[in-house]
């Protein structure tokens, strides 16, 4: 791991089927020299081979499928591989073949609460598009333990409901429409922001 | 590393069977309460699935909790209890998950606590240590991992097509089904093997820690409300019948065919404690590995690569990779994607 500067150190994101033209939108959003590591899970088929490379057409930051054990490091972007959960350590990943969670494997909770346990406070959860509550009760205890949290407002979702969950369990989030969402976490780059809540939405 | 090259009596086994007071303890399913459910135990028992019945978890339940640590748990006393309590469960059983990835350890431990109806770690400490039963349980949460017949199509097909042509240079084929769990992919290998014609002159040593798995794995009852997906797998992995044609409808279970385990061993194994005991053409492991941290990896490591014969075959998980391990540059790698990996001299 490098050594330690202010600021947050992960982002993770959850998204769910047909996220692809949001994720497209966030991390091609994101400016080359982006820093914090970012990890996306997304709800897909097990056989959904090609959302690294669209991912990466759209990005200057270096796009991959995590293997186990792999380090976190800055300036890239992880996606989360389908039929596994994927967990957080402080600096690696582990992957996990457990039980599909609410019918997701892999589930955006896991990721969620395994990152908030292993970053916390320095890690912000983002919630995006989706049709299930996945996603709402990791961003809760992102936000518990002092994390930061966006939300994708459900007007500007193609389906509104996993950003709604995910407002309504966290009413501390920042909701702001997705082409914002970059632009903010491209902005509070190496520094910190107040937590949750404190400031005016 | 201990080398002990004893089959069907790891230590830890042993150990569990003593404090048990019973050599079959085993064969006993577990009862209510001991079942693999996803902590709904405690949040509303009265719920039972059939498939309850052959003891295994259903994919994709909806869960009433996360089995993980409540939001306000402290996460460094977590981690000491822990660590005392892997400790407590060594040096009482001998089964040493002291080397096990951290954060999945956790979840299956949360699982646990949740379906035990205490509230901390160390409170599950107090009966694990003192009731072995409670271990028992523990145990088919610690080990158990799940998988799927034909788990990534795509790794068979390769199978098939790269490492098939290999073996028929064989004469008689020893192969090594390492954490076979409950035996879905030994199966799958058998079928693999049959079509190929490999079957007759192959042997599969088909190890897991856990005896009670294996004694699922020897029944080879699945559960039948997963034979659409498992069809669906063996079609895309390349499969030359009707996969019906391998299994009988039996209530809720499909009961594969005797003959795909004629030449099928299953055997208690710890990868953890446990040396090599034979010489194999290939191993495979997969999925298993990622429940270990990186040193234990390695470990493991040390021992596939002394169980394998020169330019014999290891092949992993789809996300596995020899990249983090010291045995980067001893293998070659046959199929990349796939994670086959061939033994250099």
């Amino acid at each position: 791991m490098q050594a330690l500067a202010p600021g947050y150190r992960l982002i993770v994101v959850g998204v769910s089927a047909g996220g692809l033209a949001a994720l497209r939108t966030l991390v091609g959003g994101l400016p080359a020299g982006f820093s914090i590591p970012m990890v996306v899970v997304q709800h897909r088929s097990r056989d959904s081979e090609l959302l690294c490379e669209l991912l990466q057409e759209c990005s200057p930051l270096s796009v991959g499928e995590v293997n186990d054990k792999e380090e976190i490091t800055p300036g890239r972007v992880y996606v989360a591989p389908p039929d596994y959960h994927l967990l957080v350590e402080r600096g690696y990943f582990v992957l996990s073949t457990d039980e599909p969670v609410r019918y997701s494997r892999p589930s955006i909770d896991v990721t969620f609460v395994s990152a908030a346990d292993a970053y916390a406070p320095d890690v912000i959860g983002v919630v995006l598009t989706g049709a299930n509550a996945d996603g709402s009760r990791g961003l809760r205890r992102i936000v518990d333990k002092g994390g930061y949290a966006f939300v994708q407002d459900p007007a500007t979702a193609e389906v509104r409901a996993m950003p709604q969950f995910a407002a309504r369990a966290v009413p501390e989030a920042c909701v702001l429409p997705l082409e914002e969402i970059p632009l903010r976490l491209a902005a509070i780059q190496g520094r910190r922001v107040p937590p949750c809540g404190t400031v005016a939405r | 590393m201990p080398v002990n090259g004893r089959l069907g009596d790891g230590t830890g086994h042993w150990a569990l069977q003593r404090a048990l007071g019973t050599s079959a303890g085993a064969e006993r399913l577990p009862g209510k309460g001991a079942d693999l459910d996803d902590g709904a135990e405690t949040q509303n028992g009265g719920r039972r699935r059939k498939s309850d019945a052959l003891g295994i978890p259903a994919r994709g339940e909806a869960q009433p909790t996360l089995p993980d640590t409540p939001s306000e748990y402290p996460g460094e006393l977590e981690r000491l209890e822990i660590e005392l309590l892997l400790e407590g469960i060594f040096r009482q059983y001998g089964f040493d998950f002291r080397s096990y990835a951290f954060s999945s350890l956790k979840r299956r431990l949360w699982k646990r606590i949740y379906a035990e109806g205490v509230a901390t770690v160390s409170a599950l400490q107090d009966r694990v240590l003192h009731d072995p039963a409670v271990m028992e349980r523990l145990l088919l949460d610690l080990s158990i991992n799940v998988t799927a017949m034909f788990r990534d199509p795509g790794f068979y097909l390769a199978f098939r097509e790269q490492v098939v042509p290999l073996m028929r240079t064989y004469p008689f084929i020893r192969i090594w089904h390492a954490g076979c769990s409950t035996g879905e992919e030994v199966y799958s290998m058998a079928i693999l093997l049959q079509e190929e014609e490999l079957y007759d002159r192959a042997r599969i040593y088909a190890t897991d820690i856990n005896e009670v798995v294996l004694q699922r794995a020897r029944a080879g009852i699945f559960p039948l409300e997963k034979m659409q997906e498992y069809t669906q797998n063996y079609v895309r992995a390349g499969g030359k019948r009707s996969f019906s044609e391998y299994y009988t409808a039996l209530y809720d279970g499909a009961l594969f065919n005797a003959s795909l385990r004629r030449n099928v061993v299953f055997s208690q194994h710890n990868l953890v404690t446990d040396g090599s005991f034979a010489e194999f053409h290939v191993i495979l492991c997969r999925n298993v590995m990622i429940y270990f941290d990186r040193d234990l990896q390695n470990r493991v490591h040390d021992l596939f690569y002394a169980s394998l014969v020169p330019f014999g075959l290891l092949c992993l998980g789809s996300k596995e990779t020899l990249r983090f391990t010291r045995y980067e540059q001893r293998y070659e790698a046959l199929n990349l994607k796939e994670k086959i990996y061939r033994r250099m001299e």
